[in-house]
Order: structure tokens, then C-alpha cells, then sequence
């Protein structure tokens, strides 16, 4: 897989990009690449790549996130160490920006920046089984207000395509035309796809490339939901 | 087998007031549950439905008592300050006999408190909030499924009885995300012959009012009401049993902190603790004859909250204080976990409550 120096995660909210940016930097680090990640949401308090802050450390990726994530302190700020990723270009930088077009606003100032290096990939992250964009039409709208709220263009797509625990190769398979309508409608080439780690073996060797995710195991699964080997509390 | 969709708790009440008929929501920004008006800002336009942001949680609550007057079918959602905010409103409806929907993705308090996941509102919910002698129904969905069924649920109920219908979530179902799916989605519809439609001169007028310049008609208003849930408290309680047959001690938890229980119920009894779990889905009416029943059986109580403790207190009514009820509670934006629900589980065996 080749890769930018920046990578930035942009789409709907909910559609899986905080996950894909911490999996994509535990990616590169494996390759033994320098890698620093920022979280830019400004818009949701809840959800965070904050909450994987244990193993990006372990696998020695440096975290840049709001000072007052995952606190009582709903600001929508951003560090002064978050210009690192666009000045420091001995790093390979992944920025994991807010939901919607709300979100990425906060892109918009270092957007010149971004331009003026002009080695960034843009993903727009989209899952089919969300239900605002069900549509190729309806995703390609979300788009397109991204892109006009963060004034950067969209590079490729990635295709999170899931059900939660439900997902099941079928689930991500029947998502393939989906994406290639998005594709077609937008001009934009499909990057990855995406899998939790244990569906993504048994998905065809002729969808590729996979990148096979790690979730985090905060899920309030009951007794008969939760699989034997996940531990009572994440 | 129907279509499967990925939501937030919050998107789900959302997707599910529109299915349900809500062509009218009027809200005010706060977290944790400003997906629901993100939702319906997206979606209202696109159906001729109405989505505004009003300039206040005042505001908003009598657009509400405005649109409802007029037969609609009307929400707002907020998080506990903006129910405060709110509470005017809702014993000026309840004191109209109208029905409206509104949705609290509750969050630590007292006062600003915090963003995190709370069930402290319990008492403000279920025992009033606003002024006078009034009920809401209250739903407690415990999944996002049921963010969507006790939605839809919530509008007919509403309609049926000419009250107020909340849904009290909180910030972890509130933000949460499972596949669902509207396959069971009844709407019923209700005759309004007292909305405010215009008379087109063929009826004399309707009024919808909570002031009564004479006190016996008030109280008459009152009595009437008051007979009215009654039948709801016979009617329409709702509530799971799990693993409640041979059950010795009985754990009661509603919304999210029915989930973590379940688990401490299933580890507890894998250490041979026979207990089992109730699990309040109407929080008003609540279903006391369920609890007064298992009184009769297991030795004791705990009652798991994400506040002080205050569902306990109903817990103990509908027992009759016949047996002993412990608390296992934390709050402030914190949830139990399952072994500190399983540990409350080991004492109250041991007899200690």
C-alpha cells in the first residue's frame, strides 16, 4: 500500500472514521514508519480517538487531542500542537476530522497548508448501512458540503460498510455496488475497504485491499450477544 | 427478514418520530443528544416537515404546546438542564390534555453537572418537574432498538391519552450504535376533535387552555385527569424478567443499567447465585405489580442506578417494603460495572443489604 504523508479521515459522522485513523496509524507504525495522529473533532465530545490513546502509545504513535477530550469540558478547541502535522514533514501525519461538513470545519485552517505541500490523501469514509447515507446520492451530498466546508478536495473513498457485531462477509459484499455507484457518481477512486479483524479472512481474495480493524471493546453487549472471548466489561 | 440500518441511539428516535408521523420538531442544541435535531434538520426539509432551532428550551417547549394544540404531531429533545428549562411547558400541557413527545438523553447533574451518561433525572421525570398534580408517561429504552420502538410507541400513547409521552435515555444509549431495523412499527391514529384547526364556521370553537378561573372546575380537571391514569397505571405498565423463574434475589435496572446487570446476573449465576433481573421499561406507569409479586418470592432487592438512588424508593412502594432493597448505584457521568453489580449481588446473598 502506498502511502501520503498526510492522510486525513473526513465522512458522515458515525461512519467509522475514528477507527479507521487509529487502525491506519497502527498500520504505518507497524511498517515502522514515524507516525502522529490528531484527533480535529470539534464536534463530538463522546467519541474519541482519545479512547485508544493506551495503544497508540504502546505501538509509539504520537497523539495529538484536545486537552479536554473525554472530560466534562464540551469545547470545541483545538491544540496548538496540532500545526505539527502540517510543519513537521518528517512525520507521517493522520488527521481524524469531525463528523460532517460541522466537523470539518475545523480543517479549513490548515487546508492552505495541506494545498501548498500537496502530498495528502483525503478519504471520504462511508458506510452504506447508515441511514442518512443509505444512497450513493445521499453520501455524495455529505460530500460534497465537506468539501466545501473544509475548502480541500476529497482524494479517494473508503468503503466502512458495516452492521456492528452483525456484520458478516455477506454484509460488506452486498456493498459493492454501493460503493462503485459513489465512485462513479463522485470521480473518486475506492482506496480500502474496511473489516473488523475477525470478518476480514473470510472475505474473497479478489477484494482487496482490506484493512482489517481492531475495535475498541467498550460495548455494552449482553450476556447472549457477547462473544465467548471478550472479557465482561471492555 | 427487514432491512438492517447502523444507528445512533439518538438517530434512531429521530428516524423513528418520522415514521411515526412527527412532521414538527422544534429543539435547542445540547449534548449528549444534538444528534436528534442534527437528524431531523437533515431529514424534516426533505419530507415538508418543520425542523427549527428556537432560541431557547422555553421557546421550544411552547412551539411544542403550540403545534400539539393544533392536533400535530410534535417532539423536542434535550438533555436534563434543557428538561429543567423545559419544565414550564410541560405542566402547561399536561394542564391542557394535549399529547406531545419529548426526549431526555439524560446526563450528570445537579445544575450544568456534566456531558456523561446519567439517570438521575428519574425523580424529575416520573414524579413531575413541573408544578401541579400531573404524570408523563415515562420509556426507558435499554437499546437502540428500543430507542426506535418505545419511540413509536411513545406518539401513540401520547395521542391515546392526551399527555405528555417522554423517552428518559441516557448519554451511552443516547450515543451508542446497533444495527436495528422498523419492522414492527404500529402507528396508530388517534380522532382529534379538539385541536384547534379552524372552525370553518360550522363548530363552535375549541379552546385549549390550562388556566380555570373557578376552582371547582379545576378540580374537576384534576379529578378527570386523575382517573384517566389510573387506567394508565393498570393498562399500560411494561417490563422484562430475566432469568426471574427460580430466582432468590432480584435485581431491578432500567436503560443502560439493565445491560451491565444482566451480565453481573449471568456471572452471578455461574457461581451458582440464583438471582434474576427486572427490568422497568415503563418507568410511570411503573410495574409495581411485577415487583409486589416477586416480593412474595426472592429475599431481597438491589436496585442498580446511575444516580443516589432513586428508582429504589419506587422499588421499595411497590414492594411494600416487604423486603430489603440495597442500592448499587454510581453517578456523575460514571457506570457501574459489572462486578460491582456482581459484588452487591455476593452481599445481598450473604444477607447483606
Amino acid at each position: 500500500m502506498e502511502h501520503k504523508r498526510l492522510t486525513l479521515f473526513a465522512g458522515h459522522y458515525g461512519s467509522g472514521k475514528t477507527n479507521i485513523a487509529v487502525n491506519y496509524a497502527l498500520h504505518l507504525a507497524a511498517e515502522g514508519k514515524k507516525v502522529c495522529i490528531a484527533d480535529l473533532d470539534i464536534v463530538n465530545p463522546y467519541f474519541r480517538t482519545a479512547d485508544s490513546a493506551e495503544d497508540l502509545e504502546n505501538a509509539g504513535v504520537t497523539l495529538i487531542s484536545p486537552q479536554f477530550a473525554n472530560s466534562n469540558v464540551d469545547l470545541p478547541a483545538l491544540p496548538a500542537e496540532s500545526y505539527r502535522l502540517v510543519q513537521d514533514k518528517s512525520i507521517y501525519g493522520i488527521m481524524d476530522i469531525g463528523g460532517d461538513d460541522r466537523g470539518a470545519y475545523a480543517l479549513g485552517r490548515f487546508a492552505p497548508m495541506i494545498l501548498e505541500e500537496g502530498n495528502y490523501r483525503m478519504a471520504f469514509v462511508a458506510n452504506c448501512y447508515r441511514p442518512l447515507t443509505r444512497t450513493p446520492e445521499d453520501a455524495l451530498e455529505i460530500l460534497k458540503e465537506i468539501e466545501t466546508a473544509c475548502g480541500l478536495k476529497f482524494t479517494c473513498l473508503v468503503n466502512n460498510s458495516n452492521l456492528g457485531p452483525e456484520t458478516t462477509p455477506e454484509t460488506i459484499l452486498d456493498s459493492l455496488d454501493y460503493i462503485e455507484k459513489l465512485s462513479l457518481l463522485s470521480g473518486l477512486p475506492l482506496w480500502l475497504h474496511t473489516a473488523e479483524a475477525s470478518v476480514a479472512p473470510a472475505l474473497p481474495e479478489t477484494l482487496k485491499p482490506v484493512l482489517p480493524l481492531r475495535l475498541q471493546e467498550k460495548y455494552f453487549a449482553l450476556p447472549s450477544q457477547k462473544p465467548q472471548n471478550r472479557p465482561l466489561w471492555g | 427478514m427487514a432491512e438492517r440500518v447502523l444507528m445512533k441511539g439518538n438517530e434512531a428516535i429521530a428516524e423513528a418520530a418520522i415514521r411515526a408521523g412527527c412532521r414538527h420538531y422544534f429543539g435547542y442544541p445540547i449534548t449528549p443528544q444534538t444528534e436528534i435535531a442534527a437528524y431531523m434538520a437533515k431529514k424534516m426539509p426533505k419530507i415538508g416537515g418543520v425542523f427549527l432551532q428556537a432560541e431557547s428550551e422555553i421557546a421550544s417547549i411552547n412551539m411544542v404546546y403550540g403545534a400539539a394544540a393544533a392536533g400535530m404531531r410534535v417532539m423536542t429533545s434535550s438533555s436534563s438542564p434543557g428538561i429543567s428549562l423545559k419544565a414550564e411547558g410541560l405542566s402547561y400541557i399536561a394542564g391542557s390534555d394535549i399529547p406531545a413527545f419529548v426526549v431526555n438523553v439524560q446526563r450528570g447533574g445537579p445544575g450544568l453537572g456534566g456531558i456523561q451518561p446519567s439517570q438521575s433525572d428519574y425523580f424529575q421525570a416520573t414524579k413531575g418537574g413541573g408544578h401541579g398534580d400531573y404524570k408523563m408517561i415515562v420509556l426507558a429504552p435499554a437499546s437502540v432498538q428500543e430507542m426506535a420502538s418505545l419511540t413509536i410507541k411513545g406518539f401513540n400513547l401520547a395521542d391515546k391519552y392526551r399527555m405528555t409521552a417522554m423517552i428518559l435515555a441516557d448519554g451511552t444509549i443516547g450515543q451508542m450504535m446497533e444495527p436495528i431495523s422498523f419492522e414492527d412499527a404500529e402507528i396508530e391514529t388517534y380522532e382529534k376533535p379538539w385541536a384547534l384547526t379552524g372552525t370553518n364556521c360550522e363548530r363552535k370553537h375549541n379552546v385549549v387552555n390550562s388556566l380555570y378561573l373557578q376552582p371547582d372546575e379545576l378540580e374537576k380537571k384534576n379529578f378527570e385527569r386523575y382517573e384517566r391514569y389510573k387506567v394508565i397505571e393498570q393498562t399500560e405498565p411494561m417490563w422484562e424478567e430475566y432469568q426471574m423463574e427460580d430466582a432468590e434475589l432480584c435485581v431491578v435496572a432500567f436503560g443502560i443499567a439493565s445491560r451491565v446487570a444482566k451480565n453481573a446476573v449471568a456471572a452471578a449465576r455461574a457461581e451458582g447465585i440464583k438471582v434474576g433481573l427486572i427490568r422497568p421499561i415503563t418507568l410511570w406507569p411503573f410495574p409495581t405489580k411485577a415487583l409486589n409479586a416477586a416480593a412474595d418470592k426472592v429475599k431481597g432487592f438491589i436496585s442498580v442506578e446511575l444516580s443516589m438512588g432513586q428508582m429504589i424508593e419506587d422499588v421499595r412502594l411497590a414492594t411494600q417494603c416487604k423486603r430489603p432493597v440495597a442500592l448499587c448505584n454510581r453517578c456523575g457521568g460514571m457506570i457501574p460495572s459489572p462486578d460491582e453489580v456482581l459484588e452487591s449481588i455476593r452481599k445481598a446473598q450473604k444477607g447483606e443489604f
